[in-house]
């Protein structure tokens, strides 16, 4: 793919000029003329039957202009995958992040005055926090309505025989292995405003990841709400980051539109960074059961794999983690046999969501770290296990994915290079490496029934661009990457090109940024739209200059013909010849592309990415025996990216990725103590700052997917799928304890120390 | 009870009324209407609201808003010049690729720019200390790191 100037470049962030000065305009900083603010009234217990709420004082203060509470919710509308969310909540509370009354107030303060008003009379009932305790028999039940704590969902993947191929293995390991909960920490906290006009037809300035989804489900409770046949529109506000947490909708997003409809004013909602950790949802967190299996040469066999995840106490789409942890599970290395099944169980505890790698990083963390194990009992370096088993092109795995690039022996090789694994390798003298490596859909990845999204392209008088696209902004620099594709194709610089990108009654449809899909899906959408666009002006240039289509080639800004460089034109005037001729016409070309990926079918087979992303993480730490301190002291991503657009933006999605890994790995956790959030502050929760970095390489691998726009896959989330295991392997390899309980911190070393001197002793 | 406080903002001499329980943070968003200040957490631990005042780097959402009598303000708003270009540092946060969503930005360019406001050539280590109480979850911080040392670099 020689000659690309576009594709391929550092190119700045298109909107990064706007951030950099201040003048982009997130939701906090949205103002609506006679906008109201909305306050949420949380539960105090995580689970009470509410004996009686009393809002008479509340809405006696001055300038208090509604008081809502779950009887103020129309036709018992709830929310959510399985629709078990009430936006406010009456009769029972289940967890402590219950919404149970809101306030629209003239300002801030007031609201916050007013929720202090509110008298609630709780029967505090006792809990259940672990899931474990609420899957036994006679557990109670978390909804009552419902038979048992155990979520009615078909996770369960099975693949040729498993018990056969643990009697033919000649090694076996198996162990236990539990993550966290942890939470997005984006820096802009979750917000909306919610407005109507005087038809009802409803507006709702949002960061959502997923304008169009949001649109439905809004549309959605209008309709329960009473107001049928009425029109939404959602305008998204500069997204202060997303990493999942705007995969779904949520109860705020409800109550400010109640709030709106009850005032007939605008109301906005913003949480505050306490409201962040309570009220968003975390990763889930998961306890699972790994046996894994190899021949005498190092070849797996078989992979069982037994899940249980905490759902919290009502159902968001992130219970549906459990099919895209399938990926790994049934595809990391060939495994010929696979057994897995996964449980997700209500709690009183917090309510989990979607997450950079949407369960991929804890499926990732076991079978990595179980793998080191297996080689170890098998007597094979954890590099050549990986190498003999790694993944390759044309391979067709268990769950019926078609490989096609696969760059993840290149990247197991530079990770092993770079951090120079031979010779640093198996010391156990306080230094160890470790590496894991990943799967994770890289060509979108068909959860709807649709993946698609929509493209369309107007050209001006003057030779500018509008690309208005489905797709989302959320920080990862989908402007700028279409941009680049686009400014590709049509030979015009990447600033004559405007994205729009945030408004519903404009843009076309799109299911969201998530599954790492934008680059690929809005990629190539944007790429067939400019195709269709450059014909039309190549039509239109060749009956100016009298040439043939074939004989032209667009070029900075200019048309010529190949044959006689004489005959051209400027693009700018072809568009003016478009708009001023007799029987004149719009230069708009539209695109709507939906890959040719495939839902699973009833026993989770099925291609579910076009293509996939692989990735090695290496790491070097040196582990301090007296503190249990972890220090990293190389790190190395490897990813295969198909073909790196934007190099300069991918490095940042690896980097990012990366931090927040290495966090996961050794630091993040919302600390849950019976139902309590006890560390709700950046203080206390422990987010990685500056002097959390070690020295780090990002290297990229590029495979050239042909399918993939320009030769890309998606990268978002693939940053952080390794890093946890690739620490904890490491760290066994420096001082001789697998630490199988995220996050790994300073007390857990210092007591598996302990506990291994006590048997060597 | 509202006092009038005078002090200078991005150069200009401004007189206001403020409600003393005020935080600077919120006279500049709420009633200057400068929003390039960000609120990350209203309690002075992620550096979203950072401000220059008197050279130093201050989380204006901690600050209150009396203490800036008579005082040299500096937001993000007053780092481009008057002909409407990027200040060096925002420029090499754009050309380096280290922003992201952004929301952290402001604070961290006023953070860098008190840093190196102050020292000619700041060490690697003083970099870091400058924006240690700047978070960021997007980036992983090497970027923003690498444009504030390429400012320096290039003196």
């Amino acid at each position: 793919m020689d000659g690309l100037k576009f594709v391929g470049q550092r190119v700045p962030k298109k909107d990064a000029p706007l951030k950099a000065t201040g003048d982009a305009v997130y939701i906090q900083d949205l103002k609506v003329p006679g906008m109201l603010h909305g306050k949420i009234l949380y539960s105090k217990y995580p689970h009470a039957r509410i004996v009686k709420i009393d809002t008479a004082k509340a809405l006696a203060l001055p300038g208090v202009k509604a008081v809502l509470t779950g009887a103020d919710v129309p036709n018992n509308f709830k929310f959510g995958f399985l629709k078990d969310n009430p936006p406010l909540k009456s009769g029972k509370v289940l967890s402590t992040r219950d919404e149970i009354a809101a306030v629209a107030a003239v300002s801030l303060e007031i609201a916050e005055e007013a929720l202090d008003l509110i008298e609630v009379e709780y029967e505090e009932l006792p809990g259940i926090f672990d899931p474990l305790t609420a899957m036994k028999e006679g557990s109670a039940l978390i909804h009552e309505e419902l038979k048992s704590n155990v979520l009615k969902l078909p996770w369960k993947f099975v693949h040729g025989d498993v018990e056969a191929a643990k009697k033919e293995s000649a090694f076996i390991a198996e162990d236990t292995f539990s993550t966290q909960w942890v939470t997005h920490c984006c820096l802009g906290t979750s917000g909306c405003v919610a407005t109507f006009d005087a038809s009802n037809n409803l507006t709702v300035y949002s960061n959502t990841q997923i304008p169009s989804l949001a649109q439905n489900d809004f549309l959605e409770a209008l309709k329960t709400f009473g107001l049928k046949k009425k029109r939404v529109r959602v305008i998204q506000a500069v997204i202060g980051g997303g990493f999942g947490s705007k995969l779904d909708t949520y109860a705020y997003e409800y109550i400010a539109i109640l709030l709106a409809l009850k005032t007939r004013k605008p109301v906005k909602i913003v949480f505050s960074r306490e409201e962040e950790f309570l009220a968003t949802s975390p990763r889930q967190c998961t306890i699972t059961k790994i046996s894994q299996g190899c021949d005498k040469d190092g070849r797996l066999t078989f992979r069982e794999m037994e899940m249980v995840l905490d759902n919290g106490a009502y159902t968001s789409w992130g219970a549906t983690t459990p099919s895209v942890m399938m990926v790994p599970i049934s595809s990391l290395y060939k495994v010929p046999n696979i057994k897995y099944t996964a449980k997700c169980v209500y709690t009183n505890n917090t309510y989990c969501q979607a997450f950079r790698g949407y369960g991929n990083p804890q499926a990732t963390f076991a079978i990595e770290s179980c793998l080191d194990q297996l080689a170890e009992k098998a007597g094979i370096d954890p590099h050549e296990i990986r190498r003999i088993n790694a993944n390759e092109p044309g391979e067709l795995t268990p769950q019926n994915f078609k490989i096609t690039s696969c760059g993840m022996k290149d990247c197991i090789e530079e990770v092993v290079k770079r951090l120079d694994w031979k010779g640093k390798r198996g010391k156990a003298d306080g230094r160890g490496v470790g590496m894991a490596s990943l799967i994770h859909v890289g060509g979108a990845a068909r959860v709807y029934k649709s993946d698609g999204c929509g493209t369309i392209i107007k050209v001006d008088d003057n030779g500018k661009v509008d690309v208005i696209t489905g797709s989302s902004e959320i920080g990862q620099g989908s402007d700028t990457i279409i941009a680049q594709i686009v400014a590709e194709v049509l030979g015009v610089g990447v600033d004559d090109i405007n994205i729009i990108n945030n408004d519903t009654d404009v843009c076309p449809w799109d299911v969201g940024a998530h599954a790492s899909r934008t680059t690929f899906v809005a990629g190539n959408s944007a790429l067939g739209a400019a195709e269709k666009i450059r014909d039309q002006i190549m039509e239109i240039a060749a009956k100016t200059l009298g040439e043939p289509v074939e004989a032209l080639e667009m070029k900075d800004g200019i048309i010529f013909s190949k044959n006689d460089k004489e005959k051209n034109i400027p693009f700018g005037k072809v568009l003016r010849k478009a708009h001023y001729s007799l029987g004149g016409r719009m230069l708009v070309a539209e695109n709507f592309y939906d890959p040719p990926n495939e839902n699973f079918d009833q026993t989770f087979r099925g291609n579910l990415s076009v293509t996939y992303a692989y990735g090695a993480h290496g790491v070097e730490v040196e582990v301090d025996k007296e503190t249990g301190q972890v220090k990293i002291l190389n790190y190395i991503a490897a990813h295969d990216v198909g073909k790196a657009i934007n190099p300069m933006l991918l490095e940042g999605q690896i980097y990012g990725g990366g931090l927040q890994g290495i966090g996961y790995a050794l630091g993040e956790r919302m600390i849950y103590d019976k139902g309590y959030l006890k560390n709700g502050n950046f203080l206390d929760y422990k987010m990685p700052t500056v002097r959390d970095v070690p020295p780090v390489q990002a290297v990229i691998v590029e495979s050239d997917e042909h399918a993939g726009p320009f030769g890309a896959k998606g990268i978002g989330e693939p940053g952080l799928v390794p890093t946890a295991p690739a620490i904890a392997n490491a760290i066994y390899d420096a001082v001789g304890v697998r630490i199988k309980d995220l996050p790994i911190t300073p007390e857990k070393i210092l007591k598996a120390l302990k506990e291994k001197a006590k048997q060597n002793g | 009870m509202k006092k009038e406080i005078t002090f200078t903002l991005n150069n200009e001499k401004v007189i206001v009324e403020v409600d003393p329980k005020w935080t600077l943070l919120y006279l500049l968003r709420e009633v200057f209407e400068m929003t390039g200040t960000k609120e990350g957490c209203g309690y002075g631990e992620c550096g979203a609201c950072t401000v220059i005042i008197d050279g130093q780097a201050v989380n204006s959402c901690l600050y209150p808003v009396m203490e800036a009598e008579g005082r040299q303000i500096v937001t993000i708003e007053g780092l481009m010049t008057k002909e409407g270009d990027l200040d060096p540092l925002q420029k090499a946060f754009v050309d380096e690729g280290a922003v992201q969503c952004g929301f952290c930005i402001p604070g961290m360019i006023m953070s860098s720019k008190a840093l190196l406001d102050e020292k000619e050539k700041p060490t690697e280590d003083e970099i870091k200390e400058c924006i240690e109480g700047n978070l960021c979850r997007c980036t992983g911080y090497v970027k923003i790191v690498d444009a504030i040392k390429t400012v320096a670099d290039r003196r």
